[in-house]
């Protein structure tokens, strides 16, 4: 199935409140090999990036396990910490259609409960046709 | 500027901890048969998981600096096999330093193949 076309440009509702806490902060830096330093591992905004994509593909209807990862992209305007509470906003910012599968381009903005950007991610979904 | 290398294993079982961390429960990086049947050669790391590594290294090169950016593509899956783990390395280049920012050019490896495409970070720092 492909993806609709007039999804580009689309604003998806933001994510519920998301509070970081110091134990979900280490749970990541330690699933990652790492060590608990204070503050958020490099990748973390993930979690509320993979949110907001979830809940795209769900409004979609578009299968999880169909999706691969293309690329991924991080600006940080500040290192995230425990007690930030968090949201994040995807935007469909582009789609085409290569060899069968859906080349889904996104950008969540991951904002605090003042509303300021803490973390831009755009990632590539890479949804895989039927074979 | 080369920076030292570092090696990454990558179980069955870091795959399952990281996706409770992460929240990502994509079943193709767990279930053998649903990778196959979107046409994977079988159970694959998160991609979001050797990034996660790719930015241990750059976490140990430049210990508390404060990361502006990263970013990668995901060039070619790294297949993880039931028993035992498969080895990643990373591998770091300062490309250059301007106005506090450092650019690290990162080459991330699996059995000699990239894996990961352009991946960079900038530090400050």
């Amino acid at each position: 199935m492909p993806v609709d076309q007039s999804l580009v440009g689309r604003e998806f509702p933001p994510t519920r409140p998301y509070a970081v806490t110091e134990e979900g902060l280490r749970e990541f830096a330690e699933a990652t090999g790492g060590d608990y330093t204070g503050r958020a591992p490099t990748t973390y905004p993930i979690v509320l990036a993979f949110e907001a994509m979830n809940a795209f593909l769900e409004a979609e209807q578009v299968d999880l396990f169909r999706i691969v990862h293309g690329e991924q992209k991080f600006a940080y305007e500040r290192p995230i910490v425990p007690g930030d509470v968090l949201t994040a906003t995807l935007t469909v910012s582009g789609l085409r259609q290569i060899a069968g599968n859906d080349i889904i381009t996104t950008t969540s903005e991951v904002t605090d409960d003042s509303g300021a950007l803490v973390c831009t991610t755009n990632a590539t979904l890479v949804h895989r046709g039927p074979e | 500027m080369s920076l030292p290398t570092q090696t990454f294993t990558i179980t069955r079982a870091d795959l399952v901890r990281y996706a409770g961390a992460s929240g990502d429960h994509n079943p193709i990086h767990q279930d053998e048969e649903v990778a196959r049947s979107v046409g994977l050669p079988g159970v694959i790391a998160h991609g979001m998981y050797t990034m996660a590594l790719a930015a241990r290294a750059v976490e140990g090169w430049f210990p508390g600096a404060e990361v502006v950016s990263f970013g990668c593509k995901f060039t070619n899956p790294v297949v993880v096999p039931p028993e035992g783990g498969v080895e990643i390395e990373v591998a770091g280049e300062v490309k250059g330093s301007d106005d506090g920012l450092t650019t690290v050019a990162l080459t991330v490896t699996w059995d000699g193949q990239k894996v990961l495409g352009m991946p960079k970070a900038v530090v400050r720092g």
